[in-house]
């Protein structure tokens, strides 16, 4: 028995906020198309974002939650995962769901109010949805990791949740669980300093989050979230434990909430117009943007073309969200059960009929 | 555990085999007999693999599907829950025990907002073929915590069903069911008669189905309803009218949710009367729902009120008093009499 144990918890970054390498970078800065492929990810999930905003600000999208400030922790968890391994979301994880083949057509149905958003997904179908309520699909990344445990398997699940999360009993769970069956799950803690409007000072007196890990006998590590190299490094790391049956991670992504926690929120209602200003100054897409520029990899028309064709993919995707119909009305009832109870056929005749009536 | 089940447990399948068993040792051959006729299907809980369960429910399944299919997890209910949850949306059937009815909510967050809802919101891409056990109800004089009956809970989630056996056949045949059911499942087994009775179950791997009630006894003169181990008082009822010459038929009504209402609903056509009879309290009970739909279905065949023999609306009393809580056998006697006499 040990009489005392020590803690330690590192810290990565790679970048300064002007995007200049600080050490020597890790061998994943070699490869320029994945470095580009990135920054396109990064900047087609914030045009996406800023549309979906701009649609609920006009009453064509319901209340949604900005990816603003999580662009880079996403898009790096959607390289380094393969494609059989298992995203289990919550709901700032676009950039990710992105590279997981999750058409933007999804996720504009799902925050317009229409189940449909989270059906198909044929690229990665054992994805999971957007978990809503805090900190519970925790539970359920490593549920999908026991059975690729019970399975034999070299799979492995990624599951993302921010600090407020942490406080929650499912992450703290799920932690234990991992460390004890040894499963091959990363969590991505997206440390961006505000659940709502409680600071991340108010969410725990852990010094760290990345600490939590050691209760459940896993490692923690703490990186700059808006470090594209950073991030990278530390979720590849975890994914090769965790394919080599190696155990489970923990990663907190230190960032920033660019956004309001939604578009039904005022975030200046609680924090500083001067904090969100030096919050800024840390973007990590301008970072890598920054980084591109000086290794010859950019340039002013790129950025340009960039721009414009994603204005167009998004323009595209929300042409075909805005044109579907709504699902039937008998929809609510025929996806509760795989067979329809006899006990719900009434209802749904009902509920038909009604339909009907309104229409003739 | 008798010596033909728990042989046929550590041994496994071949012929049917008949075991006079009780409802606690129906679950175990269910539950042996699915593992062995699918890998899929994995059993998680507090003290479930080595110790075989605090009711030993699942005795002998760890020694004979091995540690990979039969996991004692960490005493996290929600964990429990949520891990169910995962385990299905990959193909796998857990069947996840929750210790006693009493714990379960710490894991109601995952029952009712992911379990029940996964495969409607994401459009039958995924769905959670699982089922959560517990043992419920009172009159085992267990500790605070032990005894409630609060099914009603989940009979209002849409998306869930709810099970009850109250023999050992139904145990076997309703729990195959449960387990072979693409959707959730809660199943709720009254542990007051967990070995209050042996029956013959034919181990031969047949469900029963889900979703109806079991007519248990032909009458025409009341209906009388009712669910889990109220059975036994409420067939003993059935006995003692039938010498006041009174004839009562018994619905055990075994699914609760979604419920099976023209079974009830034909029975008071005939009958023209209906006794409730449950456990849990009665505001918001799944007798005032079942009341209410023969209200709307039956109220023109019916010569008198619909009446209900159900627990207290209070806390349910530590086990001293517990049996002032549970119906008795007299209580449902004088309810029917009652709607006789009007």
């Amino acid at each position: 028995m040990k009489d005392r144990y020590e803690l330690t918890v590192d810290y990565v970054r790679y970048l300064n906020d002007a995007g200049e390498p600080l050490d020597e970078l890790p061998a994943l800065s070699a490869d320029a198309d994945r470095l580009l492929d990135a920054y396109r990810n990064m900047v087609l999930a914030r045009t996406l974002d800023q549309k979906i905003i701009a649609l609920q600000r006009t009453g064509k999208c319901g209340t949604y939650p900005s990816v603003l400030g999580h662009e880079v922790i996403g898009t790096a968890i959607g390289q380094c995962m393969e494609r059989h391994d298992v995203f289990v979301p919550y709901y700032r994880d676009q950039a990710t769901q992105l590279l997981r083949g999750v058409p933007m057509v999804n996720m504009l149905l799902y925050w317009g109010g229409d189940e449909r958003g989270s059906a198909g997904w044929e690229l990665c179908p054992q994805d999971l949805p957007i978990s809503v309520p805090i900190a519970t699909q925790c539970c359920h990344a490593v549920g999908i990791a026991s059975a690729m445990r019970i399975r034999d398997e070299k799979r492995a699940v990624v599951v993302t949740l921010g600090d407020g999360a942490t406080s929650k009993g499912d992450f703290l769970e799920s932690v234990n669980l991992a460390g004890a069956w040894h499963l091959p799950v990363v969590f991505v803690v997206a440390n961006n300093q505000w659940a709502i409007s409680t600071p991340r000072g108010l969410q725990t007196g852990s010094e760290t989050i990345a600490q939590k890990a050691v209760s459940g006998g896993l490692p923690g590590h703490i990186v700059d979230g808006n470090d594209y190299f950073a991030v990278s490094e530390a979720v590849e790391h975890a994914l090769e434990r965790a394919h080599g049956g190696k155990g489970a991670t923990v990663i907190e992504a230190v960032t920033y909430r660019l956004g309001d926690h939604t578009t039904a929120d005022d975030a200046t209602r609680y924090r500083s117009a001067d904090e969100l200003r030096s919050a800024w100054d840390k973007d990590g897409i301008k970072r890598l943007q920054s980084y591109l520029h000086r290794a010859g990899h950019w340039d002013a028309d790129k950025e340009k073309e960039l721009q414009a064709h994603c204005r167009d993919k998004v323009d595209k995707a929300v042409h075909v969200y805005l044109e579907k119909a709504p699902e039937p009305p008998v929809a609510m009832v025929d996806y509760l059960f795989e067979t329809l109870p006899a006990a719900l056929a009434g209802q749904r005749e009902r509920l038909a009929r009604k339909v009907e009536g309104v229409r003739s | 555990m008798n010596a033909s089940a728990e042989n046929a447990i550590r041994h496994g399948e071949g012929a049917p085999v008949a075991h006079k068993v009780t409802l606690v040792e129906a679950v175990n051959l269910a539950l042996a007999r699915e593992m062995a006729n699918d890998d899929s299907v994995v059993v998680l809980g507090e003290d479930i693999a080595t110790n075989g369960g605090v009711f030993r429910a699942t005795v002998g399944l760890k020694e004979r599907f091995g540690y990979k299919r039969v996991m004692d997890t960490p005493l996290a209910e929600n964990l429990i829950a949520g891990t169910a949850v995962g385990m299905a949306t990959q193909g796998l059937k857990p069947v996840a025990e929750f210790q006693f009815m009493g714990f379960i909510y710490a894991g109601c967050e995952q029952i009712i907002s992911h379990a029940a809802r996964m495969r409607n919101r994401t459009r039958g891409r995924l769905h959670c073929p699982l089922v959560y056990r517990a043992p419920f109800a009172g009159g085992i004089h267990a500790p605070e915590h032990h005894s409630e009956s609060t099914e009603a809970l989940f009979a209002h989630v849409p998306g869930l069903r709810v099970v009850i056996p109250s023999s050992p056949q139904r145990a076997y045949g309703l729990l195959l069911a449960a387990i072979r059911n693409p959707d959730p499942v809660i199943f709720l087994e009254p542990k007051r008669i967990y070995r209050a009775v042996t029956q013959t179950v034919m181990d031969n791997g047949e469900a029963l189905p889900l979703d109806t009630c079991f007519t248990l006894r032909e009458g025409d003169d009341i209906t009388l309803i009712s669910w889990g181990a109220s059975i036994m008082e409420t067939l003993q009822a059935a006995d003692r009218l039938a010498e006041q010459g009174v004839s009562a038929e018994v619905i055990d009504v075994a699914t609760i949710s979604p419920l099976d209402r023209e079974t009830l609903l034909c029975s008071v056509a005939k009958t023209g009367r209906a006794v409730i009879v449950h456990e849990a309290c009665r505001n918001g009970g799944v007798g005032a729902e079942v009341a209410a739909s023969i209200a709307e279905g039956a109220f023109l065949d019916l010569q008198a009120p619909v009446v209900r023999v159900t627990g207290y609306d209070t806390v349910m009393p530590y086990y001293r008093n517990e049996q002032h809580y549970l119906p008795q056998v007299d209580d449902i006697v004088a309810a029917v009499e009652q709607v006789i006499a009007l």
